[in-house]
């Protein structure tokens, strides 16, 4: 019980270091990014430059002339609230825009981690179990070249291929813009059809560490002396493959699959921006292009805070899923 | 030493590993991978020439003897902007290697001589170099910093990526520290600089070697990627830059430019596995447990 407190007391300080970390980065933008903004609002609405400052200051929730440390107090009173700030360039929230891009990079990486981590799993067991088959190289291979391939790449010639070249699949977006959205067969449909290139990147960029990984620690488990019982006990070699080795096996990478779920909730920004994708990482990716300096620290730190209380929880999960191991004091 | 050790020397530290590697044939394929991208690198853009002239009749061909790997969008060479590029991103890259390498071995080594408070305050910030993705964070600071330069860009590209090899030498120093020569060491009162760096590296540095290039290749990933989002502006000849061109205006529609776009991932892919492949065989001349 006490090293779970630590770990979360950890955790907190992390989050908190982060937190901080981006406050003093933002402040240092060159220029003042607010007035840019106080400029577009006074041509807009034909209102004197002052007053259009004046709106934007309480918009963004921060006035540049308050002391850093007033500023600082009330950026962490606002996160504390759940608010993550305003977007300069979508002039909403970022709590908003949160709302409609989560969704989808959610539907994305659930069904993709799914596969993967699946496919992996068996991969990784039969290359484990069968020592010499020709899988083995295969697997390995391919692990190499996934290793060596960014996922940027990996996307493009997804694009290129599949969606420029052959006309297979659409080449952006989330659904044909042309359909009303809801729950009518068209449209999810549409939905189903748009997410295939990218799922297929995602499967394609993470398979083959998932596999590596199960070999590697089903290959630790097959030495264990349950394995050599089992087989004294004649049970089938499938039952021993899959009950014995490979639940055992499984254990550690739980961890991991919770810490790939959180680092994969802030988006990959590559992919969502290459396929036009409008979840958290493309929306990350046209915070940063634009230097939308609201909406990117908003994502950026909801990514932040994703990530450490992910990894809070793999730890946690694995000292209850293994009782044999302790979390470090 | 005398004189006649100098070539025994030269023979352990040279050319032994050397024929480890060559028995090894990945890591032989990648040392010949390395060698020549460290070649085009280097006297690369001596001997070809970058001509920068827009010839729209000649814009997406295909490859010829003229042109190696055929043109761009406006007629020019890629052949010469791919060895003209490959300065940049191999620089960047070194550099950012042997930036997140310096900080690890100085942080890991002063956390885990130091112990107490100094160690409990640096592990807290390498676990949060380690939970928070560092490409985000790379975004951010790219945007708010306007890199420009390659020191600034190595900087930027090792900010966040030393933590694993950091925390990896604490504990190998932890180990370390108790093991029976530094004791001996300690007893013979030598001082504590001969002991980091006569007795602690030396331990250390098969370790690092091997990161280095796992870290370097990190380095290339995010600064093409950086690129190619166009958060940093470089040299239009960079590879990061000319997939930015390919996608953003155009090109992976044309097919005819296939050789445009695919030259820049085909040398990044290259430069990945050779590194990859040299690593594990570096692993396999420094661990000689591995060897058998």
């Amino acid at each position: 019980m006490l090293a779970v407190a630590r770990r979360a007391g950890i955790a907190l300080i992390t989050l908190f270091i982060v937190m901080s970390l981006t406050f003093f980065l933002v402040r240092k933008v060159p220029g003042d990014p607010l007035y840019e903004w106080a400029v577009e609002l006074s041509q807009t609405y034909g209102m004197r430059i002052e007053e259009a400052y004046e709106q934007v200051k309480v918009l963004y929730g921060y006035d540049p002339n308050e002391p850093m440390s007033e500023q600082y107090i009330n950026y962490i009173k606002g996160l504390l609230r759940g608010n993550l700030g305003t977007s300069m360039v979508y002039k909403m929230s970022v709590n908003k825009i949160l709302l409609t891009a989560l969704p989808w990079t959610v539907f994305l990486l659930s069904i993709s981690l799914l596969i993967s981590f699946g496919l992996g799993m068996l991969m990784g067991m039969i290359i484990a179990w069968k020592r010499k088959t020709a899988l083995e190289p295969i697997v390995t291979a391919y692990a190499a070249f996934t290793g060596a391939t960014p996922d940027y790449i990996t996307a493009l010639i997804l694009l290129i291929v599949f969606a420029i070249n052959l006309k297979l699949f659409p080449m952006q977006g989330a659904y044909d813009s042309a359909l009303t959205s809801g729950f009518n067969w068209p449209f999810i449909k549409s939905v189903l059809y748009h997410a295939i290139l990218p799922i297929f990147a995602y499967v394609f960029e993470g398979t083959a560490a998932w596999a590596m990984a199960m070999k590697g620690s089903a290959v630790s488990v097959l030495g264990e002396d349950y394995i050599m019982a089992a087989r004294a006990r004649g049970l089938k070699e499938r039952r021993i493959m899959v009950f014995y080795m490979g639940r055992n096996a499984i254990l550690p990478l739980v961890t991991g699959l919770a810490i790939a779920l959180g680092t994969m909730l802030g988006g990959a920004t590559f992919i969502e921006t290459i396929f036009g994708y409008p979840g958290i990482g493309w929306f990350f990716g046209q915070a940063t292009a634009k230097r939308d300096f609201g909406l990117m620290q908003g994502l950026f730190l909801m990514t932040a805070a994703v990530t450490i209380f992910s990894n809070l929880v793999a730890d946690i999960l694995y000292s209850r899923l293994d009782p044999r191991i302790k979390l470090e004091e | 030493m005398s004189v006649a050790a100098i070539p025994t020397r030269l023979y352990r530290s040279i050319y032994e590993p050397l024929v480890i590697i060559r028995r090894n044939r990945r890591a032989f394929i990648g040392l010949i991978i390395l060698v020549i991208f460290a070649l085009m690198a280097t006297v690369g853009p001596e001997v070809v020439p970058l001509d920068t002239t827009q010839r729209f009749e000649k814009r997406f061909q295909w490859p010829s003897l003229e042109h190696p790997l055929g043109t761009d969008h406006v007629g020019r060479d890629t052949f010469q902007q791919i060895v003209h590029g490959s300065r940049d991103v191999l620089s960047t890259a070194f550099l950012a290697g042997v930036f997140a390498t310096a900080i690890a071995i100085t942080v890991g080594m002063l956390a885990g001589l130091q112990g107490g408070m100094a160690d409990a305050l640096l592990m807290l910030m390498t676990n949060a170099i380690l939970t928070v993705p560092s490409f985000p964070v790379m975004m951010i600071i790219a945007v708010v910093f306007k890199v420009r330069d390659p020191v600034s860009l190595g900087l930027l590209l090792s900010i966040w990526t030393w933590g694993g090899l950091a925390r990896a030498i604490r504990s190998q120093i932890l180990s370390l520290k108790e093991r029976e020569f530094i004791e001996a060491a300690r007893a013979l009162g030598l001082s504590t600089f001969h002991v980091v760096f006569q007795e602690l590296l030396p331990n250390v540095m098969p370790y690092v070697a091997i990161n280095f290039f796992s870290l370097m290749r990190g380095a290339i990933t995010a600064s093409v990627g950086l690129m190619f989002l166009g958060l940093i502006p470089f040299k239009a000849t960079n590879w990061g830059m000319m997939l930015n061109f390919a996608a953003w205006q155009g090109a992976i529609y044309v097919p005819k430019a296939l050789f445009y776009f695919g030259s820049p991932m085909a040398c990044i892919i290259l430069f990945q596995l050779g590194a990859f492949f040299f690593a594990n065989g570096l692993d396999e001349v420094l661990n000689p447990r591995l060897r058998t």
